[in-house]
């Protein structure tokens, strides 16, 4: 019998240009860049220089204090440059890409035959590592420490997130390889969130593994949530978490001995037209993803990611490692509207009741006037204020956490009160709704991100 | 529309650093915001964003507050005339009403916006809109013939000393309004106390001259027991007729200018719940605890009469009601978690009616149960949270 479990905060945002499930031509640029900020908890140590030749799966940079932990290239090539800033930090690594890509050979041996201790060196050595990452703090995992479990959710709630069912399809064996390789490093149980109620005979058919369902609004799909409900994280405690694709990556690794990072991501949002799946690979630029479908506003914002946790990247950046997800929205820096605190504002979201959305949203208006989109852009649509209203939180984090008194010990840096009011469960993304719904308009991702760094120096 | 937004980014550089008129800058972002939602876009985090923001959510509140400001309004003007004996008719009634209640508006605003703005520009802040709220609530929460100069000094104090020296909106530990009120009970106790300030019996602006007739009385319900020698909760309105619960509920009596009737604020407070704006809990929980322990007085308490007044009239007399709706809900100074909202607005009744009935002294005690509860709140907080903080720490041992 498989686990059950209900939540009933959170929210569900419904944006326009939902992907179509529908794979489009393999959408990769010819140059490829690896952003070492894209990777939380590391310093960069590049070991390539320009005009080194490399093939995918050679490395390019490793984390200083973890040398054996490589971050390799997705693609065969010529080093282009090494991109530094201020006080010499690593910006970018840029890679010309050869047109039929050639991978590095690592000779596998089947898992069965493999231990933990072996499986996790052939990982940090072909840069699969990275996208394993750890709770506590959201960074990549700390390979010296055994997690007491690991946690894959087979479903993003966020909003136009990609299906992973449809993603999947046809890879099954890969993702269970990439289970099998991770069950081997874990004392505990490797855990499969699943959607209540979906269909996915393919994720359920996985072995190895503990399945729960969860049914809810957004942020159940969240791996945060999930493991809030089954097996939470205390002080000293570790689980690790990867991304549904992610698993392919080491699926595939230890299926055909090569450092295959290619990948579906659904480009996605309202400023999409036929948004869809497109087969591309990770450090990708966007812009070849992106620019034949979309709207020729002058003004867009591009999201690696969704809407709510995804980066922010100009329209010629780079895919970030972890997104599944491009999404485009209206950008809404030339909007001026007149006395928005006072109007109706009927084309505005909010989860509120200080405006109609809720009126709008019922059944019976539906019927009568038929469906209103809501327009949303990138604008704040607020001065920033102290916290004012109380309760507005919670509604959208179901966790056993009490967020407000959480993001103030934040604010002000209280270690002992962070550790105790649930630092080591949250990451970022898990607050995002929070930031959506704040009246106040405060910046609670960036808090948690900067307050986790802070927790992590000075508790390791 | 377009002329105006072309104004205002004419006259944008002077504001703006190293413009002739910099000092004005929060002033000036405070009207430009006021006018346009400001297109200021998201840098990090999230990247859409609620429609909501703290302007729609004060000014819903004052919105709210407005059937209370136009009944109390019609309130003055009725109570005067009928003082001088004289039957003018609605309109009439409520023109003197609205004279004399506009210059307490403006004398609130005026003197809370003018400190508001200058620490504003101090700080390099954007102006908050806090003061909206507050400055709606001041006028009426005192009686009718405060002094104008009186009220603008307790509004000063209260915002210098209760807001700003705290950090402004959202950082504020008491109730500004509350506080305002406080200051003009304690530093002017003959003006704010006894039965001459709750009628204006004066003209206002020239308007309803007239003398008073002899039966007039101007103690508020409230006063009248307290100073009643007698047992018996007997209390009568300004031409000593007596009064029960309707003259409560409708509030055709004397008081502070937006208290007295229970049916504007009910309107005011649906307003709130309908939008969420204010906790039903604390709501639910003020009139629960001022209810049971007004019933418990009138079963067990003392001898007097306003012990022995009945507990649903206690409801609907003096700020009870008001203060339930607009005081005891604003989340900055009321309890912040779930669970203590129904702690805080339960003590908050308690207290109020324990104040009334044992002290002589004050007829009114909302005010002070809502201070008082002001410093409470954080320690009723605190233990919510350290439930929350034993209870995750407990999972560590199964």
């Amino acid at each position: 019998m498989t686990n059950l479990i209900k939540t009933k905060r959170g929210l569900d945002i419904h944006l326009s240009g939902k992907a179509q499930e529908i794979i489009g031509k393999t959408l990769i640029s010819n140059v490829i860049a690896l952003v070492p900020d894209h990777y939380n908890g590391i310093t960069p140590k590049v070991v390539v220089k320009e005009g080194d030749v490399v093939k995918a799966g050679t490395p390019v940079f490793h984390d200083k204090n973890f040398s054996d932990m490589n971050f390799v290239a997705p693609v065969s090539g010529t080093v282009l440059a090494v991109t530094r800033g201020d006080r010499r930090k690593v910006l970018s690594i840029t890679i010309a890409r050869d047109t039929e890509i050639k991978y590095e050979n690592f000779s596998i041996k089947a898992i069965s035959g493999l231990s933990g201790e072996e499986i996790k060196t052939q990982l940090l050595q072909a840069g699969l590592w990275p996208f394993i990452k750890q709770r506590p703090y959201d960074v990549i995992a700390n390979p010296t420490k055994a997690p007491k479990a690991i946690y894959v959710s087979t479903f993003d709630s966020a909003p136009l997130a990609p299906n992973y069912e449809f993603v999947l399809k046809g890879q099954i064996s890969d993702f269970q390889t990439g289970i099998d390789a991770l069950a081997k490093m874990t004392t505990g149980k490797v855990h499969l969130g699943i959607k209540a109620g979906s269909e996915s005979t393919d994720f359920r058919s996985v072995r190895n593994v503990e399945i729960t369902e969860f049914s809810g609004p957004h942020p159940i799909g969240n791996v945060g949530i999930q493991i809030h409900h089954t097996n939470p994280v205390n002080k000293g405690e570790a689980v690790w978490t990867v991304n549904v694709q992610d698993v392919l990556f080491i699926g595939r690794f230890f299926n055909k001995g090569i450092v295959d990072l290619k990948r579906l991501v659904a480009l996605t949002g309202p400023q999409v037209i036929n948004p869809q799946y497109f087969p591309t690979i990770v450090g990708s630029n966007i812009q070849a993803v992106v620019k034949n479908s979309i709207s020729n506003k002058t003004l867009l914002r591009f999201i690696s990611g969704n809407v709510l946790s995804g980066l922010q990247v100009t329209s010629d950046g780079w895919l970030d490692p972890y997104a599944s997800q491009i999404t485009v929205i209206d950008e809404g820096s030339e909007i001026h509207e007149l006395f928005g605190w006072a109007m109706p504002r009927i084309h505005k979201y909010s989860a509120s009741r200080l405006y109609f959305s809720g009126i709008i949203e019922s059944k019976l208006f539906q019927k009568i006037f038929g469906k209103i989109n809501y327009e949303y852009d990138a604008r704040l649509l607020g001065g920033k204020r102290a916290i004012i209203m109380s309760g507005e939180y919670d509604k959208v984090l179901p966790m056993d956490i009490l967020p407000e008194f959480l993001f103030k010990a934040m604010i002000a840096g209280n270690i002992d009160k962070i550790e105790v009011l649930g630092g080591y469960e949250i990451a970022p993304e898990d607050v995002a709704l929070c930031e959506f719904v704040c009246t106040s308009k405060l910046p609670l991702q960036l808090i948690v991100r900067d307050a986790l760094d802070n927790l992590k120096k000075e508790v390791e | 529309m377009s002329a105006l937004k072309n104004t205002i980014d004419k006259l944008k550089p002077h504001f703006e650093k190293g413009g002739k008129l910099e000092k004005f800058h929060s002033v000036f972002d405070g009207f430009e915001s006021f006018l346009y939602v400001p297109n200021t876009t998201s840098k990090s985090g999230t990247h859409i964003h609620d429609a909501v923001d703290s302007k729609r959510t004060m000014i819903l509140v004052v919105v709210a507050l407005i059937p209370a400001l136009l009944f109390g309004m019609f309130n003055v003007g009725y109570q005067h005339y009928l003082a001088i004996g004289q039957s003018v008719g609605f309109w009439s009634e409520f023109l003197f009403g609205f004279l004399a209640v506009l210059p307490f508006i403006l004398v609130s605003y005026g003197v809370g916006l003018g400190i508001e703005f200058t620490v504003a520009q101090i700080k390099g802040h954007e102006i908050q809109e806090g003061f909206l709220v507050t400055g709606f609530l001041i006028p009426l929460i005192v009686p009718i013939d405060t002094p104008l100069w009186m009220v603008a000094v307790a509004t000063a104090f209260a915002v210098i000393f209760a807001k700003e020296v705290f950090g402004g909106t959202g950082m504020n530990i008491f109730n500004v309004a509350l506080v305002t009120r406080a200051f003009l009970f304690f530093a002017y106790p003959t003006y704010m106390s006894g039965d001459s300030v709750w009628v204006r019996t004066g003209s206002t602006f020239g308007l309803g001259n007239g003398k008073l007739v002899d039966a007039f009385t101007g103690a508020t319900p409230l006063g009248q027991l307290a100073t009643s020698t007698t047992q018996t909760a007997h209390i009568t309105g300004t031409m000593g007729n007596p009064l029960g619960f309707m003259d409560g509920f409708i509030g055709l009596i004397p008081g502070s200018v937006g208290e007295t009737s229970a049916i504007a604020i009910l309107i005011g407070a649906t307003l709130l719940l309908i939008t969420g704006v204010a906790s039903w809990k604390t709501m639910f929980s003020v009139f629960a605890g001022g209810a049971i322990m007004a019933l418990v007085f009138n079963n067990f308490g003392p001898d007097t009469a306003v012990a022995h007044f009945p507990w649903y009239n206690h409801l609907v007399f003096g700020g009870f009601a008001f203060g339930a709706v607009f005081m005891a809900t604003d989340p900055v100074t009321s309890a912040r978690t779930e669970t203590g909202k129904y702690i805080y607005g339960f003590l908050i009744g308690f207290m109020a009616i324990i104040i009334r009935v044992l002290n002589p002294g004050y007829p009114e005690g909302m005010m002070l149960a809502i201070l008082l509860m002001n410093i409470f709140a954080p320690l009723i907080d605190y233990y919510v949270v350290d439930a929350n903080i034993k209870r995750r720490l407990k999972r560590i041992k199964n």
